[in-house]
């Protein structure tokens, strides 16, 4: 069939006005829930790490929801300092995005996680029950073996005691690098010491067994056939306790609360 | 291209055409997304929907498809449909839709849409291209979800998430199969699933080849 020139771009034109009205209208039409469901799932991985709640709960949104506003207490501070930042709409902070734009990113000092833009602002969450504060989470990332991890890191009160740590998102290996999202593997973590007595990020995730709690409280069980990942989760997790990462900050809240 | 029959247009993709198996089109995809059972069904119905709308809006068109911009318009619908397919899975099984992560928006470079699309749908009634393009959408599901089940179940001991054979590493006595949770074992699973339907459906092995004479050798020389 041969047809002319004008027909085949009026075509065109009415074919793409066509697909591009369907999209549109789903990309709109949808996003309230999209972005209800991106709420939640920030809300559980944080309860999660916090250890309010069982990754496998099943919990319905309503009962997240509400366990969350109980429990937690985001707040958005500047990185550099440790100070609060303000002028953050915490809700709605995206610190991927963020970490990705010129003019609210830095460039990152050199490290071993292969991070190489810091976000100028960082959200983090107090854990609040009845009045007193429960612990401190932050969120953490860095390079693994084929990838970035993302997760948070959770610290008792004294800033120093791990509460517990969780990666909700990673592309290690199924079954040697991605056992850091096994359940088993980040129940060792809780009651292990973050620092050590001057103050200086140690935690290490080993290779082999580590100790008890009480024993070998620097020290984590390393991943088995995943030693690249477990030291990059080595070096992400002190990279972020450390001075480029929450350290201005946990000393501010150090001197602040006495410990 | 001969009539075909509704019945032929149902039942042929699932085994005697089957679009992996014998076309072996979408392989990409199947590697990726069958480490677990959910995450196979869910890609499995979004390439049937994508795959039969994206037919039935091809065949609606396809006799005012001007033939020299006919792969864009095809492309263009398919691409929008996959978008539209993508913003429904992150609205309603978000935690899915976060796994299947890019492997969603890859189902434009889908071989199996697009081929049907060309193959079918510029030839066909609509009804008929509807047919065609759910039970390919169907044969591309079984593959997907036979291989995805033989490596939840070995890699992982687990099927849509539940346990089925204890693993050691949670405590049970299941030694997981390593090799299944990496991509490879994928090829492995197709390879015997081909092989398998070859032997079953001899006709559909290639004269010149002798595919299922090669599978068997290679597979030999994999398990030494």
């Amino acid at each position: 069939m041969q047809h002319s020139t004008g027909y085949i771009i009026g075509f065109a034109a009415v074919v793409c006005l066509v697909a591009s009205l369907f999209v549109a209208g789903s990309a709109v039409g949808l996003k309230d829930r999209q972005n209800a469901n991106k709420r939640l799932d920030v809300q559980k991985k944080v309860l999660t790490v916090a250890g309010l709640m069982d990754a496998g709960a099943g919990l319905s949104a309503g009962e997240i929801d509400a366990l969350y506003t109980a429990s937690i207490q985001p707040k958005a501070i500047t990185l550099a300092d440790g100070a609060p930042a303000l002028d953050v709409d915490v809700a709605s902070y995206d610190q991927r995005k963020a970490t990705k734009a010129a003019d609210s990113s830095v460039e990152a000092p050199e490290n071993a996680s292969k991070i190489l833009r810091l976000p100028n602002e960082v959200v983090v969450f107090d854990i609040v029950q009845d009045g007193e504060l429960k612990g401190l989470i932050l969120p953490i990332e860095g390079y693994g073996l084929w990838g970035f991890l993302y997760g948070y890191l959770a610290l008792e009160p004294d800033a120093r005691t791990i509460r517990g740590i969780t990666f909700y998102e990673h592309g290690e290996t199924p079954g040697l690098g991605g056992e850091v999202d096994n359940p088993r593997w980040k129940a060792l973590w809780p009651g292990r010491l973050a620092f050590d007595d001057r103050g200086k990020p140690a935690i290490t995730v080993k290779k082999g067994i580590a100790g008890s709690v009480e024993d070998d409280p620097y020290q984590v069980d390393g991943l088995s056939g995943a030693t690249i990942t477990s030291r990059g989760v080595t070096n992400l997790v002190r990279f972020w306790l450390g001075d480029d990462g929450f350290g201005p900050y946990l000393d501010n809240y150090r001197s602040a609360a006495g410990v | 291209m001969a009539e075909t029959s509704p019945r032929e247009a149902m039942i042929d993709p699932l085994f005697n055409n089957n679009p992996i198996a014998l076309q072996v089109l979408g392989i990409c995809s199947a590697l990726a997304v069958t480490t677990k059972m959910e995450t196979a069904v869910v890609m499995s119905l979004a390439v049937i929907a994508v795959c039969t709308f994206s037919n039935v809006a091809i065949s609606a068109m396809r006799n005012h498809i001007p033939g020299s911009i006919r792969i864009i318009v095809q492309l263009t619908v398919i691409a929008s449909l996959v978008i539209i397919t993508d913003q429904i899975l992150k609205a309603f099984v978000y935690d899915i839709a976060q796994q299947l992560s890019v492997f969603v928006g890859l189902i434009i470079t889908n071989c199996i849409v697009m081929g049907r699309a060309e193959a079918f749908a510029m030839q066909n009634t609509v009804r008929l291209s509807a047919i065609d393009g759910f039970a390919n959408g169907v044969g591309y599901s079984i593959v997907l979800i036979a291989v995805a089940f033989f490596r939840e179940l070995f890699g992982t001991g687990k099927l849509f998430g539940f346990t089925i054979l204890h693993p050691v590493n949670e405590g049970g006595w299941y030694v997981t199969n390593g090799l299944m949770v990496l991509a490879p074992a994928a090829f492995f699973l197709i390879g015997c699933f081909i092989w398998a339907v070859r032997s079953w459906k001899p006709e559909q092995i290639e004269e010149e080849f002798h595919v299922g004479a090669l599978l068997e050798l290679s597979n030999e020389g994999n398990l030494r």
